[in-house]
């Protein structure tokens, strides 16, 4: 039997070695669930234990069963007539298989019907539904509505809408961009207003709303007359209706499985969800961030779909008498695409680690019971790193799919150009991946503060800390040298105080930060494994040059873009 | 009312994933080459059973006569969703044919009381023979409709289902309680996240005892767990020879017929190519051919 889980020995190396007994065992809360419920780990191996089967069971569907249909559901999509949404049968199918697996709520507590999972357990799930089929993703990964309204929402509310979720009887959709608010989102105008009754209800356009059919909406509206920034907006939930209306899906280039549909509100009947004016700056920013991780696991899953059907193509097809894969031009470029591949994974895993200690944290802090000092240092450390970890990793993953899926195509040369091959929809599907939930740029806006005030160094000095496997001593060197010109020129950007040129060259300092965090993750996985000294050597040499080229550019304070853009752009 | 079905089920050599020689040398199979998985179409019938207790409530308990280890396929079908599991293991049932093994699953049938469906997989992919399920209905003197599709019906009394036959189907009523043989058209569910945490911990006596005899993973009070899964409904339970009033003479090799003799590997290879033309003188002269070498007639 295929499995999208055991077939993938860096996925399995990454969860085995990612220790989550803190995040974990403070999720379970100490354990105590197993005495409520029969399916609650009693300690942290019996947790582990359920995440391994579990995610091989997953493993299985998506391999077994979901990746075959992809292709179909990619030519076929979803049908939309009368105003209703129909996706394609073997999408349905899909998510039958998904919900009888149970894992339709997988980060929702016990007492809600979910499995109470991790977020880095989810995030693998995700990452293997995409490589089977990235569309697919979209619907599932929608199960991170109920989070937000477990998080944010009241105790009636999370009984009405939890449950189902975990059933899978309902799907959710989260209406946030409009015609004309996309990254801006501080400029939404759709109008929430109270009857005299004090009910809420809502009129407006949503405009390119994942799975925009969805029985559950959590919506992003103007609250308060006459405002016009961010601090004007709340969130809703509204349930779908005959006053909410899908105008249209759209036709899109890529993840043709998804119904992607603009939304009319004529007097939406709604709840508000949480408290009013913070539906932006709280709950949506928490929500977006969930799904930034979701959005770079999607996208590490269609390039690990991207590069094994370009390693198998070139293993293949022979030119001049040989396998092409035995010409330096193509491995070459394999072996690039695969550390592309280990690098997103390592820094995604690093991710959803401070994610759930994040979350771990503000839930004990929430409770409000024995808060330490040294508890709330932990939460605000574990908010910080991931707040500043969520955009690097989004940024990084979503352009290593683009470029995996591009080096795929130009692997399988004319043929991958064509239908008859996955390729193409690899291509198609990762293209979206770098542009929702926040373009590459506004990663690099959202990153940049936490690289100018380095809050990252704790984790890093950690890294520096461990030991490496003799032979890489040398090049261990070279990363703490690559990592004291990091700071050299984040000293120099911070300096400067032009925040023009701050913002020109914000995505080099970013990804020089990343470049220095991932190599100091790939050494940390090399003492661990023998294998991983060729991956963790091969990342770092491919890494300085790289560095290099963006310390140069940052160090030179060269300013003519600002000066010339106007004129090089108009000429 | 609710109903309750009976699903055996069986731990098969994975055919289809063969890793090293399948066969030793005395022609007996070499399991430890093969994996060991759910027969197929015994996953089928227990998809009808699911879908028969989702439509109409049913108690769905899940049999299977094998060694110890035979209980990780009914782990399996507790993960999918089976209520209860019973494991017929006895060294007494080794080396049964079909009509031992018919016969003893009759016996563990008896024992369960009364059930209103059997089903089972249409064939396992070790034998291949389709003979076990109409014999056990034979033995216990039910009804049998084979090859089954699909259930259309099931109500107080009686049961009507569509099964396949040569170029065709053919819809069948029967009362209840009757046996159900049935084929690969269904899609089995996948096991369930919460239930696989759940029933991991089910475990068959034996195997408790086995774990706590370990001199290093052993925790010496075999009794208070099992009394502790007991409680949880987690044990599962095993039935010998004797506890299902089996005949001696009836099981294993002693009730078995059928004996082995040699087993070949016979590769077809691929002859000569013949052209036939597709008019009425070429089409006669093929049937005149096959009746002359009694293919035909």
């Amino acid at each position: 039997m295929a499995n999208f889980y055991t077939d993938n020995r860096d996925l399995v190396f990454t969860l085995k070695n990612l220790d989550l007994e803190e995040a974990v065992t403070m999720k379970e809360e100490n354990f105590r669930f197993a005495k409520e419920f029969e399916n609650a780990p009693v300690d942290y191996a019996d947790a582990c234990d359920n995440y391994d089967r579990v995610l091989k069971v997953v493993g299985e569907i998506c391999a077994e069963r979901i990746a075959p249909r992809s292709r179909q559901v990619d030519e076929e999509g979803p049908h939309f007539e009368n105003g209703v949404v129909t996706y394609h049968p073997l999408t349905v199918q899909n998510l039958k298989d998904l919900t009888q697996a149970d894992v339709m709520g997988v980060v929702l507590p016990h007492r809600y019907g979910g499995l109470n999972f991790p977020a880095t357990i989810y995030t693998a799930i995700t990452e293997m539904v995409s490589r089977a089929d990235a569309s697919l993703q979209n619907l599932v990964g929608l199960q991170d509505i109920a989070e937000t309204i477990c998080e944010f929402g009241s105790e009636e509310q999370r009984q009405a809408y939890l449950p189902r979720f975990a059933k899978g009887e309902i799907d959710g959709s989260m209406d946030l961009t409009e015609p004309d608010s996309g990254s801006d989102l501080q400029s939404v105008r759709l109008r929430a207003y109270q009857d005299k009754d004090g009910n809420w209800f809502l009129n407006g356009m949503k405009r390119f709303i994942t799975n925009g059919c969805a029985k559950c909406h959590l919506v992003l509206a103007r609250s308060e007359e006459g405002t016009t920034d961010g601090r004007g907006l709340s969130m809703f939930i509204a349930e779908a209706c005959p006053q909410l209306v899908v105008r249209r899906i759209e036709h899109k280039l890529g993840i043709h499985g998804v119904a992607t549909a603009e939304l009319q509100y004529n007097d939406v009947p709604a709840q508000l969800c949480g408290q009013r004016r913070r539906g932006l700056t709280r709950y949506v920013m928490s929500l977006m961030n969930g799904a930034r991780v979701a959005i770079s696991a999607q996208a590490l899953g269609i390039a690990e779909a991207a590069y094994f059907e370009a390693k198998k193509y070139a293993s293949e097809r022979e030119q001049f008498k040989k396998s092409i894969d035995n010409f330096p031009a193509i491995y070459d470029m394999l072996s690039s695409m695969k550390m592309k591949i280990l690098a997103s994974r390592a820094l995604l895993y690093e991710t959803t680690r401070a994610v759930d200690l994040r979350n771990a944290y503000n839930a004990l802090v929430e409770k409000g019971e024995n808060v330490t000092d040294e508890i709330r240092a932990k939460q605000k450390y574990y908010n910080k790193v991931a707040a500043v970890l969520t955009p690097m990793c989004k940024a990084q993953a979503t352009e290593v799919a683009n470029s995996v899926a591009y080096d795929t195509i130009q692997i399988h040369g004319g043929t991958g150009y064509m239908k008859d091959f996955n390729a193409e929809r690899f291509y198609r599907d990762a293209r979206i991946t770098n542009i929702y939930e926040g373009t590459t740029q506004l990663q690099i806006v959202a990153a940049i503060g936490g690289v100018q005030q380095r809050d990252n160094d704790p984790r890093i000095k950690e890294l520096i800390a461990l030991v490496p496997p003799a032979e890489l001593a040398e090049i261990k060197a070279s990363v703490v040298k690559m990592y004291e010109k990091h700071l050299k020129e984040v000293e120099f950007v911070n300096g400067l105080h032009d925040p023009e040129y701050r913002d020109l060259v914000a995505r080099a300092l970013v990804e020089n930060e990343t470049y220095v965090f991932v190599s100091l993750l790939m050494l940390r996985d090399a003492a661990k494994e023998d294998d991983r000294v060729v991956l963790a050597k091969r990342y770092i040499l491919d890494a300085i040059p790289e560095f290099e080229k963006r310390y140069i550019r940052i160090m030179s304070g060269e300013h003519s873009v600002v000066a010339d853009h106007s004129a090089v752009i108009n000429y | 009312m609710s109903y309750t079905v009976l699903v055996f089920v069986k731990q098969v050599p994975d055919t289809q994933n063969i890793t090293g020689e399948a066969m030793k040398a005395d022609g007996t199979v070499n399991r430890a080459a093969l994996p060991a998985i759910f027969n197929p179409e015994d996953l089928n019938a227990l998809e009808l059973a699911l879908q028969l207790k989702d439509r109409y409530g049913a108690k769905v308990v899940v049999g299977t006569m094998g060694p110890p280890a035979a209980a990780d396929v009914l782990r399996d079908a507790l993960f999918r969703g089976a209520d209860e599991a019973l494991l017929l293991t006895d060294r007494a049932f080794a080396g049964a044919d079909t009509l031992a093994t018919s016969y003893a699953l009759s016996c563990a049938a008896k024992k369960v009381g009364k059930v209103d469906l059997i089903l089972c997989g249409r064939q396992a992919i070790d034998g291949d023979t389709a003979q076990v399920g109409p014999q056990l209905a034979e033995k216990l003197k039910m009804p049998q409709i084979c090859y089954v599709e699909e259930v259309l019906e099931l109500a107080e009394n009686k049961i009507v289902a569509r099964r396949a036959i040569e170029g065709g189907y053919e819809i069948l009523e029967s009362p209840l309680p009757c046996l159900l043989t049935v084929i690969d058209s269904n899609d089995p569910r996948p096991p369930a996240a919460k239930r696989i945490m759940k029933y991991k911990r089910a475990m068959t006596k034996s195997e408790i005892n086995k774990k706590v005899s370990d001199p290093y993973t052993g925790n010496a009070d075999a009794d208070a767990e099992i009394k502790a899964l007991e409680a949880k409904g987690l044990i599962i339970a095993e039935l010998t020879a004797e506890a299902v009033n089996a005949d001696p003479a009836r099981i294993g090799m002693a009730g078995s017929p059928t004996k082995v003799k040699a087993i070949q590997s016979v590769v077809l290879a691929g002859g000569e190519a013949k052209k036939i033309e597709p008019t009425t003188e070429g089409i006669n002269a093929l049937i005149h051919e096959l009746i002359a070498d009694h293919t035909l007639g």
